[in-house]
């Protein structure tokens, strides 16, 4: 039995909408960039898929997830710097105390 | 050929260039400012008068001069300046008034604080009231009417601290508006008719018949409209004795001797318009007959020295109006000829009354009196004005006078005779009730009154002088101005519609206004000199009556409640709509926009998880629609 597109589809959609879900509702601003990664994933999933099941497979797809993935992983080390520094002047990791923007 | 009329521009400009060298200067020149107003208006003068000279005894040709200054389509509309016999007298008497009041004036208003101001308008005004008779046309007639009236205003309301003043300076620019509206629609309705604002085009199409009679008419009588204003003739002379307001040699120069003149003057440059139409004359010499009386038994009463002095301005412009309206040559003649008269003498009346006023302080006549040995020369002078305005032999007055009661005696016109002379009896009586308590008996108020200096004095004299002796230029014996003002075109379309005729007066018409005149003397000399008759027998007698004249026939008031109040009244109502129906719909369209504002203004709560969500539930709203539109579009198609 082979596993078609739509199920691979069906997997990615459950875990984007989980780390929609997180990334809008989680107070800890760790589990939000972590959601994020899970968003960031769940297209992953997509492009692989597509590149195995699409139209015209080539391997472009899996490429571009390699790039995703390393692009991703510098975003990460970003966002913690960033967190880091508001947890050193805010002395909390609380997203919802985090209202600079508003100033 | 060259002549000195070519030069009658350069008559206006010395006092435009003593204004803007005022203006300029005017806070280094401080009372200099006197000097610099004289001596330019010095010069002005003695042109005006060579230019006079010119005219009356080197009989030099009328002298036009036209600028291209405007073309629409066809037309053009020119500037320029004209002389003639009517204009060359004008510009003498305005030079010659300004530079009297000018050097008047040094004296009198020393030590005001605003001192270089008041000559600035004065040379102003003067620029402008030359430049008004110099007008070959309407347009720029029009112009200068309007300048006289600013400066008018200005001067009115010098002292602007005072209410009243201000209250006064703004009623004589609204009441004159009212008349201006009617000249402006005359000159418009003109150049409808005749494509042209200049007087002689304007003439001429009316002497060959190529506007309606009817139109003629209307056309006179908005001009006269223009004249009611400007002239304070009845209904619209309740701003001229509130503009006694202003300094007392501004009434002297402008509502006494020269602008209120202008009303007149204007119906005499456009004479030959109004001799086309019987029913325009008969309006111009009805409203000023009974102008003259009207005003004249408002002077009767009046307590305040220079109002009624003001009311005897009205009256006396009423008589010119008068005189201009029995029509003919000799209405002509004698309307211009008092006009002189008035100016030398009213000029000199209202310059005496400053004098006193300036020695003690107070208008009120009932608290002078015995001024006589205190202040001879203005006493004596003062009592020139009163004789040569009552109209006594050999003065001025009379001869006016007698040409105006001529006039309309050889028209026919009786019931007009009968309002002039009865006129000529209340002028003469109140002027000398004046007379008499201001000079004689004893000092009521209390004040240290003495002589005004030289530099009032001076002007005084001269225009004593000339109160005097103007008269004699045009006797029933000797019409030598008669007949040098009819020598004109003018003159020329008179003739063609009246005939070369002048009346000629009979001399129980003078023996009559003589008696009328002394009758009035008498009587105010039994009543204030005397004593011999109570003052108070006819208030007693009619209370009715004298509170009838006193309170000045209710005019005023009458003005408040039926225009004034309801006009307030329609102001306050538009002003309700304005601030509630207009605004309120400004604001409330305002109030929408900030409402909706501050709505979104708290979607901005600097959280990134609710813009996320807000982003969210607009993507799902955009998929929707989309959705629903790529189905046939089954539900927004309906």
């Amino acid at each position: 039995m082979t596993v078609g597109l739509t199920s691979y589809l069906m997997v990615a959609l459950i875990l984007f909408c989980v780390g929609l879900y997180g990334a809008l509702t989680k107070r800890n601003a760790v589990i939000v960039l972590i959601s994020i990664e899970l968003m960031l994933n769940a297209v992953n999933i997509n492009l692989v898929a597509f590149s195995k099941y699409g139209l015209y497979p080539n391997v472009a797809g899996q490429i571009f997830t390699l790039f995703s993935m390393t692009v991703a992983a510098a975003e990460v080390a970003v966002g913690l710097a960033i967190l880091i520094a508001l947890y050193r002047n805010k002395e909390t990791v609380n997203v919802d105390e985090m209202d600079q923007m508003k100033r | 050929m060259v002549s000195i009329l070519q030069y009658a521009w350069l008559i206006p400009l010395f006092p435009l260039l003593a204004f803007i060298v005022i203006v300029s200067f005017g806070r280094q020149l401080k009372e200099g400012a006197a000097i610099v107003g004289i001596l330019l208006t010095g010069a002005s003068f003695v042109i005006a008068a060579l230019v006079f000279a010119g005219k009356f005894w080197w009989n030099a040709q009328d002298y036009k001069f036209n600028l291209e200054w405007l073309q629409v389509g066809d037309i053009f509309i020119s500037m320029g300046f004209e002389v003639n016999q009517l204009n060359a007298m004008m510009v003498l008497i305005v030079t010659l008034v300004s530079l009297l009041v000018q050097i008047y004036s040094k004296g009198y208003m020393h030590g005001d604080e605003r001192f270089p101001v008041f000559y600035q308008y004065l040379a102003l005004f003067t620029f402008s009231m030359l430049g008004l008779v110099l007008s070959p046309n309407l347009l720029q007639l029009y112009i200068f009417w309007e300048l006289v009236g600013v400066c008018s205003f200005l001067l009115v309301g010098y002292y602007f601290f005072k209410p009243e003043a201000k209250a006064a300076a703004k009623k004589a620019f609204i009441v004159t508006r009212i008349g201006d509206l009617g000249l402006l629609i005359a000159i418009c309705l003109l150049f409808w008719w005749t494509g042209s604002f200049e007087y002689s085009q304007i003439f001429e199409s009316v002497a060959f018949g190529r506007m309606n009679p009817w139109m003629v008419t209307l056309v006179a009588i908005l001009i006269f409209v223009g004249a009611v204003g400007k002239s304070g003739q009845f209904p619209l002379h309740t701003w001229l004795p509130d503009a006694m307001e202003g300094p007392t040699p501004v009434s002297a120069l402008i509502h006494a001797a020269t602008m209120v003149a202008a009303g007149v003057y204007l119906v005499a440059a456009t004479y030959p318009l109004f001799i086309a139409s019987d029913t325009a004359l008969t309006v111009v010499a009805y409203i000023g007959g009974f102008t003259a009386i009207f005003a004249a038994s408002i002077g009767l009463t009046q307590r305040d020295i220079k109002r009624v002095l003001a009311y005897s301005t009205v009256s006396q412009l009423g008589y010119m109006m008068l005189a201009l309206g029995v029509a003919g040559a000799a209405g002509y003649v004698a309307g211009t000829f008092h006009l002189m008269t008035h100016a030398f003498f009213k000029a000199l009346l209202f310059l005496a009354a400053g004098s006193v006023i300036h020695a003690v302080h107070t208008q009120d006549v009932f608290e002078m009196g015995g001024l006589w040995k205190k202040m001879p020369v203005t006493a004596l002078t003062f009592l020139i004005g009163c004789l040569a305005i009552a109209g006594i032999f050999p003065l001025s007055g009379f001869w006016s006078k007698e040409a105006i009661l001529a006039a309309a005696f050889g028209a026919h016109r009786y019931d007009l005779l009968l309002v002039a002379l009865v006129a000529a009896f209340f002028t003469a009586f109140y002027m000398f009730r004046l007379f008499f308590l201001t000079f004689t008996g004893e000092a009521r108020g209390q004040h240290q009154a003495h002589e005004s200096p030289s530099v009032m004095t001076g002007p005084l004299m001269i225009l004593a002088l000339l109160a005097i002796v103007s008269g004699f230029v045009n006797t029933p014996y000797a019409p030598a101005l008669g007949n040098w003002l009819l020598d004109s075109a003018a003159g020329a379309a008179i003739s063609m519609v009246f005939g070369e005729e002048m009346a000629h007066a009979a001399i129980w018409l003078q023996i009559a206004a003589l008696a009328v005149s002394i009758l009035g003397i008498v009587l105010a000399y039994l009543m204030y000199g005397k004593k011999s008759i109570s003052p108070d027998t006819i208030p007693e007698i009619m209370p009715w009556l004298y509170q009838l004249s006193y309170r000045k026939f209710y005019v005023d008031e009458i003005y408040h409640h039926v225009f004034v109040r309801p006009l307030g009244w329609l102001g306050a109502g538009l002003n309700a709509f304005d601030r509630f129906v207009v605004d309120g719909l400004v604001g409330l369209t305002a109030k929408i926009a900030a409402g909706i504002g501050s709505l979104h203004a708290k979607a901005q709560n600097g959280q990134v998880q609710s813009y996320g969500t807000m982003v969210l539930f607009g993507l799902m709203l955009l998929v929707v629609a989309v959705t629903l539109l790529a189905q046939g579009g089954g539900f927004f198609a309906k």
